[in-house]
């Protein structure tokens, strides 16, 4: 599969008024054309940073880390994200060759324009074409993602739609422009289940169809085990697992993923009882040291874990994990 | 490859975390506020200026008032202090001493000479005339004066021969306190009338916002010329004074009023008020712990905030020739006898009143903005 | 059990009026004849998406909005209260013994106040402590139980993470010692691992304290796991209602038979599980006449678009409402 866009080593720091405080921390990874890819993380993973990062998209106050890399890989040759500084230059990447959805649609529509305005507004900026056509183009997305009544709906405002149909609306409009990499954060986590199990068999008719990347973040794991072909694990800005969806689910090597996956209630046994991960997860100003999850691990080998940091594992070809219980050289 | 992590970049050592979790709303305020320079440099400023104002009588050389009026040195230049002249170097800060003579050489009209030879030494501490710090603590100290007979004007003279420093000095205090008689009249009335309408919500609310959207488009020009035709001639400047700030608190109380009501109106929705009273908290509980906590820290940006309006307002007033007039001493007053075309070509001293009204009123914006940007939990896109 | 049921409802409704001004005011039927019955000592779960009602319903169980038709009663053995009548002092006592836990640990803390003035709060407004020490030494009693040292409570909520917020916020609720709580959506905002943290917590506390959770949430396996009897609520009504092994089994509604398909599996071979629900949730102001769900049911005849199915009794403590359900079999897999 060729790689369509990669990260190498990136760390991304915030400087705010407590100090220096590190979000995403040495994460590399590669994403292939027209794989799914499921960043999973809990609050303060870092994961939600790491995503805006692949567009540029952080605030003003975030340190880039020396040494990371986001190096997308267009038709024109490779681009540098990190690298590109005017506004000219970004517009390749945002909304360009790379689209993003957010969790709250509202927030993605202005409440005074309608829909249809901006969606051809994005056409328009990002491709040489007439309103005429822009329209037809959005409408026809509209209709796509399974919205009824399209062309009516095209002049109607935000706040007129339901919040499903927004998602959708909103999954539309970063499409039109078919876009190489989509990166969808959180996009069902505020819908409700039934509308949610809508959205989730939508996104996988379009990944079928228009074959682009996706970058599909969640802190829900069933919403991911139906969706994506690779996970990657973060916790506090670092990436300590990935591998083939199935893989990592069935056979989870690092003991955050396991307790992750334990914790979960699940419908087939309604007597097992439900298994937390052991204590809280550490504020940014307490980063641990060595392994930033020996705070809480229940396979704690000792000094090592608070001293070192772990590397990266391959378990084996597409599986790997960040785990001191894993040497480099042994297999799990 | 494990690669060992002894240096995190991040450092917090415990005691400041401990510090942070323990800070209350009010000292991580502070915190913030501190951090910001403009701010502290403005607040230090701000901090002085008011010293300058309630410190005036000991600082000014000579009673600002027709009292303490030098007639040999009427529109007199500044006199700066000098420790050197071709006469040898002196530790001692000197001037010289002025003569005012009148004769048929000068068609008898007086002219103020100065005599080079006579040197007034600068004394320190001296005594001078009697004043009492904001009227109640007497004295007669005066930081410096001069030898004998003659007088140090360091800000010049005006038409009457008073000396501008120690006018001007005066002057910032009775703005002062002028706008904060003013913010005082607004903000309780703003705090009931906000208040209410915030509180209550419904049909209360909307007649109080008729009411004061209704006083805030009263202009103010137009309202001051008639209340300064209303204003007695006889009325001292006392009274004058009083009648300018409660006038001022009147017109200026609408837009904090608005400010309060937001705020409650916010506060009220929040959920730890509706879980206070599900526990049966009375109004007044709610009032007490929650909602007047909770909008203190806004409402000490949006007084900080109006006080630049209220002062300018004064000032404006005063320099129109609606408010304070001479002989009071306020910086509008001051500012009136600057527009006369004698003073912009010859006295150009008479403007340096305006440079502490500048830096007063600047003072009170960065202190504001400060204030706010570090009240605010939102703005962190800052540094 | 032989017990009166802890809180009983009678054709429950809760309406508001919307929209501004002083016309067109349109009635939003949020609570809609809703009858149930919560036994003492139990874990009751109320299952909805939104514009069920189900967080409507709650409140107005706490008084916290008003009830606008039908009965509702609390009985503890100690007080019998007409929750419709309620007020006065009857209402200061009520409070004493029912109280809410919030979904937003970010917002149900005020963050003027140390964790300990926090939880402290309610004992102050109920007056139920006379001095400084036994404020005090509740509080403390309290916040171990909810495992907050006393380091914490000496802090401000700025310094807490959402679980342990919700803690706070659980040891708030408890410190006057009710016994019935209505926990809305208390585990919705947190992460997975210190979901069950909390819900442990709470199962905990209802079987040292003796307390009955009236449980809110969307999410249906959180409620399978947690709770023995469950309600679902669509559009303002109850639909169906049994205890918790026999709904996950067979439910008979097409709506729970939805909400399950609709839960997405941990497996990522299990695809396209049962009955996936087309079209969106009706508005609450502008309800379908008849069976609310018919306007999305994949087994809607006509009478469904014109008669309200009223709450039918298969047995066994299982109750639904809908026109069909002897016809339609089964389509969960066993």
């Amino acid at each position: 599969m060729t790689a369509l866009i990669e990260v190498r080593n990136l760390t991304i720091r915030f400087r705010t008024d407590e100090g220096l405080v590190t979000a995403v921390e040495d994460v590399s990874f590669t994403l292939g054309k027209g794989e799914v890819m499921g960043l999973v993380g809990e609050s303060g993973s870092g994961k939600s940073v790491t995503a805006k990062a692949l567009m540029s998209l952080n605030a003003r106050n975030a340190v880039y880390g020396e040494g990371s890399r986001i190096t997308l890989h267009t038709e024109t040759g490779p681009v540098e994200v990190l690298k590109l500084k005017t506004a000219r230059d970004l517009k390749v990447v945002r909304g360009g060759a790379i689209s993003m959805i957010f969790q709250e649609p509202m927030a993605s529509f202005a409440p005074a324009i309608t829909i249809g305005k901006q969606m051809v507004e994005q056409l328009q900026l990002h491709g040489d074409m007439s309103k005429a056509r822009a329209r037809e183009i959005s409408v026809e997305m509209l209709d796509r993602v399974g919205i009824s009544d399209p062309a009516r709906r095209f002049d109607q405002y935000a706040f007129e739609l339901s919040g499903g149909m927004r998602q959708r609306a909103m999954i539309a409009m970063a499409l039109s422009t078919k876009p190489k990499l989509l990166i969808a954060d959180e996009p069902t986590t505020a819908l409700d289940v039934t509308i949610q199990a809508q959205v989730i068999d939508l996104m996988k008719d379009l990944v079928n169809e228009f074959h682009m990347g996706i970058v599909f973040i969640t802190h829900d794991l069933g919403v991911i085990a139906q969706t994506v072909d690779k996970i990657s694990v973060m916790y506090l800005g670092r990436l300590i697992e990935e591998g083939p969806v199935r893989e990592v689910i069935r056979n989870p090597k690092h003991p955050y993923t396991q307790g992750l996956i334990a914790a979960l209630p699940k419908l087939d046994d309604l007597d097992a009882p439900l298994t937390p991960v052991a204590g809280d997860i550490p504020s940014p100003l307490e980063r641990p040291a060595g392994c930033v999850f020996h705070t809480r691990c229940p396979k704690l080998l000792g000094g090592v874990c608070r001293t070192a940091l772990p590397g990266d594992t391959r378990v084996d070809a597409t599986h790997r994990v960040a785990c001191h219980l894993y040497p480099p050289g042994g297999a799990a | 490859m494990s690669v060992p992590s002894e240096t995190l970049p991040a450092g917090v050592d415990q005691k400041a975390k401990e510090a942070y979790f323990t800070a209350s709303q009010g000292q991580l305020i502070w915190a913030r506020f501190k951090g910001n320079r403009t701010a502290m440099i403005a607040a230090w400023a701000l901090v002085l200026m008011i010293m300058m104002g309630i410190f005036a009588p000991f600082l000014s050389p000579y009673d600002p008032t027709i009292a303490g009026r030098d007639e040999n040195y009427e529109n007199g230049a500044p006199q700066l202090p000098k420790f050197w002249d071709e006469n040898g170097f002196s530790f001692r800060p000197f001037i010289y001493a002025t003569e005012r003579e009148r004769s048929i050489k000068t068609n008898f009209r007086w002219v103020v000479t100065e005599n080079r030879e006579k040197r007034l030494y600068m004394r320190f501490f001296v005594e001078g005339w009697e004043y009492r710090i904001l009227r109640v603590i007497p004295g007669d100290l005066h930081l410096f004066g001069v030898d004998g007979d003659g007088k140090i004007h360091l800000f010049g003279t005006d038409a009457s021969g008073k000396d501008i420093f120690s006018r001007t000095l005066h002057a910032i205090w009775t703005s002062l306190a002028v706008g904060t008689l003013g913010v005082l009249i607004s903000f309780v009335l703003a705090l009931i009338i906000g208040g209410v309408a915030g509180y209550f919500g419904g049909w209360i609310d909307s007649v109080l916002q008729m009411v004061t959207d209704a006083i805030r488009t009263v202009p103010s020009i137009p309202l001051f010329m008639a209340l300064a035709a209303f204003m007695p001639d006889h009325w001292s400047s006392e009274t004058r004074f009083f009648f300018i700030s409660i006038i001022l608190g009147l017109i200026g109380w609408p837009t904090l009023a608005r400010r309060i009501r937001t705020h409650l109106l916010t506060e009220r929705t929040q959920e730890y008020v509706l879980a206070a009273e599900l526990c049966g908290a009375s109004a007044g509980h709610v009032i007490r712990r929650h909602l007047l906590p909770s909008f203190t820290s806004y409402i000490i940006v949006d007084l900080m905030i109006s006080f630049p309006y209220m002062v300018r307002s004064e000032t404006a007033l005063s320099f129109i020739g609606l408010g304070l007039k001479d002989p009071v001493n306020s910086l509008g007053a001051l500012m009136q006898n600057v527009s006369k075309a004698d003073v912009l070509l010859n006295y150009q001293w008479y403007f340096i009143p305006v440079i502490f009204f500048v830096a007063l009123v600047l003072a009170f914006v960065f202190v504001g903005d400060g204030l706010r940007d570090a009240a605010d939990p939102y703005s962190d896109t800052k540094k | 059990m032989t017990d009166a049921p802890l809180i009983s409802t009678s054709d429950l409704s809760v309406g508001f009026r919307t929209g501004s001004g002083f016309f067109g005011k349109s009635l939003l039927k949020a609570v809609d004849h809703v009858s149930l019955d919560i036994r003492k000592g139990s874990f009751f779960g109320l299952v909805g998406e939104s514009g069920s009602g189900k967080t409507t319903l709650g409140r107005a169980l706490l008084k916290a909005v008003p009830m606008t038709g039908g009965t509702a009663r609390f009985r503890d053995g100690e007080v019998d209260y007409d929750l419709t009548t309620l007020s006065g002092p009857a209402l200061k006592d009520y409070r004493k013994r029912a109280q809410l836990i919030f979904q937003d640990p970010y917002a149900a803390l005020s963050p003027r106040m140390t964790v300990r003035d926090i939880i402290a709060e309610p004992l102050e407004v109920m007056g139920l402590t006379k001095t400084r020490e036994e404020t005090d030494t509740r509080v403390r009693a309290i916040a171990a139980k909810c495992r907050l040292n006393l380091e914490h409570l000496r802090r401000f909520p700025h310094a807490f993470s959402g679980g342990q917020r919700q803690r706070i916020s659980i040891a708030r609720a408890l410190v006057s010692g009710p016994k019935f709580i209505v926990a809305d959506e208390s585990v919705a905002a947190l992460d997975v691992s210190i979901q069950a943290d909390v819900l442990n917590l709470l199962k905990e506390l209802q079987r040292d304290l003796q307390i009955t959770f009236l449980f809110i949430s969307h999410d249906l396996s959180v409620v399978a796991h947690t709770c023995d009897q469950v309600a679902v609520m669509y559009l303002g009504r109850l639909v169906e209602s049994a205890p918790t092994r026999r709904l996950f089994a067979a439910p008979r509604h097409p709506y729970t038979k939805a909400l399950f398909s609709a839960i997405p599996s941990l497996d990522p071979d299990d695809r396209g599980r049962g009955q996936k629900l087309t079209g969106e949730i009706p508005s609450p102001t502008n309800q379908p006449p008849g069976c609310k769900f018919h306007t999305r049911c994949p087994h809607a005849i006509a009478r469904c678009k014109t008669d309200e199915p009223a709450l039918e009794h298969p047995g066994d403590g299982h109750e639904v409402a809908c026109h069909r359900w002897r016809e339609l079999l089964d389509e969960r897999a066993a």
